[in-house]
């Protein structure tokens, strides 16, 4: 297979351009590409967004959980009998029971990791639940968990990601034989060659310990069993419950026909709702096992010790081969990951990393190890980025030491290496392929909005004064929607191999000429998806997004989706409704040619209407075709039945499958944007604080649905990454015990703590998506890690600082200046 | 439990006569006595401020106070912003209007403790000080920006109707210290 321009699909001319209000009339649209207000704001401003603690059934109870206080022990004995005589307390529930009555959690894992609600046995990490308490309230609910007795016998602790490989070690799973969950090395392209041949090399161990997404609302569900249907309804807060709700039901062995899921805004994600499967099976579990609707929301202590959606915990072995003159020719990157304790997504995360291993740059041959450790932690799950978001830091932590060493200019090394835009749609040694962009003209209009030359002045001069200024520059493409493969070609025989990753949309207008669109798999959790399916609905039917009524469909009533993740939403409910929209379009014009005795080709959807065009005078207001669809079936044409509704459901657009020796991962991840930020900070070496003097951010993520809200997509996930790279960190003590379960010593970044962003958009439609759409809702995140060590390492120059491990704290920048190292730090 | 005592708590202007028990937070109070959801708990240990409330026009945590404590006081929440009829307030206007807000959850709290902040410093566009003022409020979602836009917008415009404003601003109280 080779790399770069890829044959026998279309081309794209790659014309960037900018997102202005001319741009969207110059592609003809009204809608798709203006900024407006959400339509989802006015109920969540007036306190009224439904979350899912705001929701309480007739009779429902209270859940709350007992968590292991030891990384890994064996359960000898739970004695519940004090707790169950409390006066309040409905029942008491331990291992045995999820034993004698479920089935274990759903898991895209290899081998026999096996995760139970409840954990049976043993226990594999601190905080995992060993009981939980059904009780008339959340006080009483607690109160008996106190009252429970457990003794454990602990087991030795391995925490240690390489100690775990040793044959000695403790194992996490007996059953496995091996905490090596998963190895394997992938090599595209003569990696050996290219390394032989390269007149530099840098290599860098680099480490990415584990955070998480945080949101403020955390994991919830309400389980309500009805005893005489045999229905469970779970009323949940999980994304994509469409797509793995009939696991839901495997747990809780019931035909996926008795389990409704029903969606619950969430109060943000962030990865920890993606596929969250956990919380709503143990609220049904519940349920069934008391007859009662329960309730179950993580209390900020739970989410953050036993919530199954850590992100990466990485240490890197990476080395980058390249030329004199700066032209990057092969990576070699040996990883090991730190699951923790189970392994629900198996090695999807790195899955991920390798759609977009090369960056924006033309780097021909990849080679790619990864070891899946199993040690007594938290298991990981997904966090925005789902794990490309750490090869980026650690790609981009290579570049600018291959800068360093070569003592070429950042940027100018970056530049040389930069994707043509000719070259497009282009072949990476993966097989992945970036269907469009123009990322030089990126660059260029990051360098003249940020003022580059200005801020190097400054910063010398800072310099001179002894002051300690530091400017970082790097670049990142952002992949999106995938199709599914990224979790199954590790595998030579995967068990399971996923092709699809549908979405799917309803389009009624309803008798009085209104606009229900019903979606399949989410409610909104931060994202837009009412206001971006408003947008598309004026758009098709020219009509005012305000007027149109969303609404969300119930496991039992649910088309193929797959929920917000991988920066596909937008994208694919788009292709959703748009598909939906034609085929009522196409109905609309049958009944008005016909009543108004014109020629289909002739009329024209305006200002919510159909018309023809140039005599406006002949026209129906799509209320009246509304009404005469719905109530008079002699005035439609012959062959059409009554009604206006359609529903489509969009595949992805362009997948294909690894092949069989996986020297070719296929397209998995095809429709990347890019991005470049540029960040000027002041550091206080005395006290390790940052200050912000400059923070500016370009992208081009395709055609932009609505510069508002896309910019607050880039704007929150920055400062997420912001947190990643300076704060976040689970930290375990040497027992296994996690030290910051709390919002105390949990730090998350505050107002006080982050920069004023200056945000412009590029645009480079994709040609494969509707309207040209990429998605763009974890490129933020992709970035900040990277350029805060960038510019920390650069304002630390005189101390011959390396960033090799994140988080980058005030107390390690202290020591830092305190001990000038003058080579690798940490 | 413990036995239940009588309090009464002014909410949004409209006077309540309960019975708690002496532990209740007063955010429990609020969600589940009163059934005032929009106060939203993100920790219920003190330290993310998503619980916000204003107690005697000063913003608490109402995760950390108990519903005892407010007993005799008044407390205002994100139901008493919008008018009857749902008629967004103007801060809560340049919210939607300066994007400052994704999943909403935090809001409510933003909300107070920025309408405590245009109250005592009516016109104050300078965005440190309101970085300075919203602190204490963990957004997970936007990172701050937009929030600081929105209030800094609403300042602005006090500054034409100054006077006016000063006027019809409930008087101030220093709340005790319940942290
Ligand atoms: S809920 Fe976090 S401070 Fe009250
Ligand atoms: S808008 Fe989601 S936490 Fe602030």
């Amino acid at each position: 297979m080779s790399v770069g321009r890829l044959e026998g699909i279309e081309q794209h001319p790659a014309a960037a351009r900018i997102a202005t209000e001319t741009a969207l009339k110059e592609a003809g649209r009204r809608w798709v590409g203006k900024s407006m207000n959400r339509v989802e704001d006015p109920r969540l401003l007036r306190g009224e967004g439904r979350y899912i603690d705001d929701i309480t059934l007739p009779g429902m109870a209270h859940a709350a959980v007992l968590r292991s206080p030891h990384a890994h022990a064996r359960i000898v004995s739970i004695d519940i009998s004090r707790a169950e005589r409390l006066p309040g307390v409905i029942k008491v529930l331990t291992g045995a029971d999820v034993a004698a009555t479920a089935a274990p959690l759903p898991s895209f894992g290899a081998g026999p990791i096996i995760q139970d609600m409840i954990a049976v046995e043993k226990v594999r990490h601190y905080g995992e639940t060993v009981a939980a308490v059904v009780a008339e309230d959340r006080y009483i609910a607690e109160d008996a968990c106190d009252l429970i007795e457990v003794q454990y016998e602990p087991l030795p602790v391995v925490l240690d990601p390489f100690a775990a490989q040793r044959e000695d070690a403790p194992r996490v799973h007996e059953k496995l034989g091996s905490n090596v969950a998963y190895e394997r090395t992938f090599t595209f392209g003569d990696v050996d060659g290219e390394f032989a041949a390269a007149e530099h090399v840098v290599r860098a161990e680099l480490n990415w310990p584990r955070s998480t997404g945080m949101p403020m609302d955390t994991n919830g569900a309400i389980g309500d069993y009805d005893r005489g249907t045999g229905v469970v309804t779970i009323y949940a807060n999980s994304m994509s419950f469409t797509y793995f709700h009939w696991l839901i039901a495997g747990s809780l062995k019931i035909p996926a026909s008795k389990l409704k899921v029903v969606p619950v805004a969430a109060g943000g994600s962030f990865g920890s709702k993606f596929f969250m499967h956990k919380v709503p099976t143990f609220a049904g579990w519940l349920s069934m096992a008391t007859g009662r609707p329960v309730k179950f929301i993580e209390d900020r202590i739970t989410h953050i010790a036993s919530n199954d959606h850590c992100g990466s915990d990485r240490f890197y072995d990476a080395e980058l081969a390249f030329d004199a003159d700066g032209t990057l020719r092969a990576l070699r990157i040996d990883c090991v990951d730190d699951y923790g304790a189970y392994l629900q997504f198996g090695t999807g995360t790195h899955g991920n990393g390798l759609s977009q291993i090369v960056g924006p740059y033309r780097i021909g041959h990849v080679q790619y190890s990864l070891h899946a450790v199993l040690t007594n932690k938290n298991q990981q799950g997904a966090y925005r980025g789902f794990g490309a978001e750490v090869s980026n830091w650690m790609l981009e932590r290579l570049v600018d030491m291959a800068a360093r060493e070569l003592g070429m200019d950042r940027i100018e090394l970056r530049r040389r290496n930069l994707i043509a835009p000719d070259q497009f749609p282009y072949r990476t040694p993966t097989g992945n392929i970036y269907d469009s962009g123009n990322y030089p003209a990126v660059l260029d209009r990051l360098l003249e909005l940020a003022d580059y030359e200005h801020w190097v002045a400054e910063r010398d001069k800072a310099r001179t004064e002894g002051r300690h200024l530091g400017i970082g520059v790097v670049a990142s493409n952002e992949r999106s929607v995938f199709s599914s493969t990224e979790f199954w070609f590790w595998f030579d025989q995967p068990d399971f191999t996923p092709t699809a990753s549908p979405e799917s949309a309803s389009l009624q207008i309803d008798p009085t000429g209104q606009i229900v669109v019903t979606l399949h798999s989410q409610a909104q959790w931060g994202n837009s998806p009412e206001t971006v399916v408003a947008q598309v609905v004026a758009e098709e039917f020219d009509v005012d997004p305000t007027s149109v009524v969303v609404t969300y469909a119930d496991s039992q009533h649910a088309l193929p989706g797959t929920g917000p993740g991988g920066s596909r939403y937008t994208v694919m409910v788009s292709g959703a409704v748009a598909g939906a929209a034609t085929q009522v379009k196409e109905k609309i014009k049958r009944i008005a040619a016909h009543q108004l005795e014109a020629n289909e080709n002739d009329l024209q959807f305006r200002d919510g209407g159909i018309e023809v065009a140039g005599s406006p005078d002949q026209r129906l207001a799509l209320a009246d075709v509304a009404l005469s669809a719905y109530m008079f079936r002699l005035d439609l044409p012959a062959d059409l039945e009554s009604g206006l509704a359609a529903q489509s459901t969009y595949d992805h657009p362009l997948t294909t499958v690894p092949s069989e020796d996986r020297s070719d991962l296929g397209i998995f991840y095809p429709f990347v944007g890019h991005a470049w930020h540029l960040a000027v900070v002041e550091v206080d070496v005395e006290t390790g604080k940052l200050e912000f003097l400059h923070y500016c951010a370009v992208h081009d993520a395709g055609t932009v649905v609505n510069p508002k809200t896309l910019t607050g997509q880039i704007i929150g996930g920055t400062i997420q990454g912001l947190g990643s790279a300076l704060y976040e960190e689970y930290r375990y003590d040497e027992q296994g015990r996690l030290r910051n379960e709390t919002f105390e010593h949990y730090h998350l970044p505050s107002s006080l703590d982050v920069p004023t962003m200056t945000v412009a958009h590029q645009e480079t439609p994709s040609p494969y998506t509707p309207y040209g759409i990429k998605g763009a809702g974890e490129g933020g995140r992709m970035l900040t890690p990277a350029i805060l060590s960038a510019a920390i390492e650069d304002a630390l120059e005189p101390y011959g600082v390396r960033v090799t491990s994140l988080p980058i704290t005030a107390e390690q920048i202290v020591a830092w200046a305190a001990a000038p190292a003058g080579g690798d730090a940490r | 439990m413990s036995q239940r005592v009588p309090v009464h708590v002014e909410v949004n202007g409209r006077g309540y006569d309960r019975e708690v028990e002496p532990r209740r937070t007063l955010a429990d109070f609020l969600r589940e006595d009163l059934g005032l959801k929009g106060t939203h708990v993100a920790c219920e240990h003190g330290f993310c401020g998503n619980c916000n409330v204003l107690l005697d026009g000063a913003a608490i945590r109402s995760c950390l106070m108990f519903a005892v404590q407010a007993g005799g006081r008044s407390v205002e929440t994100v139901e008493s912003l919008a008018g009857s009829d749902g008629e967004l307030d103007e801060l809560q206007l340049a919210f939607t209007e300066h994007h400052a807000l994704q999943c909403g959850f935090c809001t409510p709290a933003m909300l107070l403790t920025a309408k405590q902040f245009l109250r005592e410093n009516p016109g104050v566009t300078d965005a440190r000080r309101i970085r300075e003022a919203i602190n204490g409020v963990i957004c997970r979602c936007t990172g701050y920006q937009q929030i600081v836009a929105a209030i800094a917008a609403v300042a602005q415009a006090q500054q034409t109707a100054h006077s006016i404003r000063i006027e019809t601003a409930p008087p101030v109280r220093v709340a005790q210290d319940t942290r």
